[in-house]
Parts: C-alpha cells; sequence; structure tokens
C-alpha cells in the first residue's frame, strides 16, 4: 500500500464524521453530501498544504467549515431551506428510544446561534478536543469552551429540562415500573 | 381505611422518584443527557459508514486510469 492508499484510507475514515457535521452545519442530506464531496476534492488537490503527521480529520474538518460558511455567504436567503430531507436519515431508532425525542432534539440545536451549534457539535459528537475544535473554527481555545457551556444551557432551557426523566421514558422509568409488578403481587397474597 | 394500598405505594414511589430527580436539576445529569442526545443525533449518520460515491471518487482520484462503474 502506497502512501497516498493510506491518505484515501484516511480520508474515507473521515467521510461518516464529515456528513454528521455537515449535516449539522447545513440540515438537509444532499446539500451535506455536495459539502463532503467538494471538501474531499479540496482536500485532494491541496494535500502539498497538509503536514504528514499532524491531525488529517481536524484538517478535513476545517476544510469542511470554511467551505460551508463562504457559501453560506453566496446563499444566505437559501438557508432557511433546512427542514429538507434531514428526517430520513432517522431510520434505524427503535421507537421506544426516543425517535421523537431525536427530532425534538435536533429542532432545539437548530434554534442555536451557528457558532454555539458548531462548537458543541465538534467537542460532543466529533470527539474533538477543545484544542482542536478551536483550531478548526479558528478561534481562541476559551472562546470554543464559552460557546460549548452557553449551547449546553441553552439547550436545557429549549428543552425544558427540569429533570433527567423529563427526556422521557426511558430505560430508568421503565425499570421502576418493573419493580412495581412484584410489589404488587405481593400485596395480592 | 387501608394504608397501604398499591396504588398509594404507586403513588409514593414516584413522589419519592420525582423528589430525588428534583435534586439533580441542572446538575452533570443534564449535560450527560445532552451528550446522550447529541451523540445518538450524530451517531446515526456516522452509522451509516461511506457512501458509495465516496469511495468511487476517491478511487479515481487515486488512479484516473481505473475503470469504475
Amino acid at each position: 500500500m502506497g502512501p497516498r492508499n493510506n491518505v484515501r484510507e484516511t480520508m474515507l475514515e473521515a467521510v461518516p464524521g464529515l456528513r454528521a457535521f455537515a449535516i449539522s452545519l447545513c440540515g438537509n442530506v444532499d446539500r451535506a453530501d455536495d459539502l463532503v464531496q467538494e471538501t474531499l476534492l479540496r482536500a485532494w488537490a491541496n494535500m502539498g498544504s497538509f503536514q504528514p503527521g499532524t491531525n488529517m480529520p481536524a484538517w478535513l474538518f476545517t476544510i469542511l467549515r470554511n467551505l460551508f460558511r463562504s457559501e453560506y455567504r453566496k446563499r444566505r436567503r437559501e438557508v432557511e431551506d433546512v427542514d429538507g430531507s434531514y428526517a430520513e436519515t432517522l431510520t434505524s431508532l427503535p421507537e421506544q428510544n426516543g425517535r421523537l425525542e431525536i427530532v425534538e432534539f435536533r429542532d432545539a440545536l437548530k434554534l442555536l446561534p451557528s457558532e454555539q451549534r458548531e462548537s458543541l457539535i465538534l467537542v460532543g459528537a466529533s470527539g474533538f478536543s477543545y484544542e482542536e475544535a478551536a483550531q478548526i473554527c479558528g478561534c481562541a481555545v476559551g472562546t470554543i469552551k464559552s460557546r460549548v457551556n452557553r449551547a449546553r444551557s441553552r439547550l436545557a432551557e429549549i428543552l425544558s429540562i427540569d429533570s433527567v426523566g423529563d427526556f422521557g421514558p426511558d430505560r430508568e422509568t421503565r425499570a421502576v415500573r418493573v419493580r412495581i409488578s412484584p410489589a404488587l403481587i405481593g400485596l395480592n397474597r | 381505611m387501608n394504608e397501604d394500598t398499591p396504588s398509594r405505594r404507586i403513588r409514593t414511589m414516584y413522589a419519592q422518584r420525582s423528589k430525588k430527580t428534583l435534586v439533580v436539576k441542572l446538575g452533570p445529569d443534564i449535560h450527560a443527557k445532552i451528550g446522550m442526545q447529541l451523540r445518538v443525533m450524530y451517531d446515526e449518520v456516522v452509522d451509516q459508514g461511506v457512501p458509495e460515491r465516496f469511495i468511487q471518487m476517491l478511487k479515481r482520484l487515486d488512479d484516473p486510469d481505473c475503470e469504475v462503474s
């Protein structure tokens, strides 16, 4: 396997995360995939500016974010078309695991300012460190930290989470119900 | 009256439970729950893997002569 094959493999490995990030930015699967495609083409054409041994996923995420933001500026009026086909990707969640919860959560996420949303996604879902997220977004580490904190508080507020149980009937709630039944049987003896 | 009816027990259990959850209000559990939702949402896409178009595209970039359908 030559070095270019390694590069190709690394890029392919980054694709699922790049798609998830792109969908969270633009809210539409088709546009997200175009964004990922453009990112890979740019990265391939500019491979010379990538320093071997450094973080390739972070580099690819940086390219994708920059492409999105320049496109966003160009197509500002079209950006409100975000309800598109994202829901179609929610295909494999078992009903009892709260598909509705995820839809609500996604809607709440859309209400966040874009800087807060991207910071939260990069740190909370993509698994980047605060330092890497700062590099991707081109800002200070402290800025990322404060955006993530504000994003979390705002989400909790939007979703009116005043207790863990408010997230719907989860495994814990069901466990409580199961524990009640033997108690009832005991009483009937 | 019977003090220990099943419905009373259930009510008491739920009351105890809600008292308990009030204590964790805005605590680290909320952050954990948000983090979990975030990852569930994200992994929905990640678990779809790499769509064929990207595999073919990178193959062509890597070797422009290679025949791909």
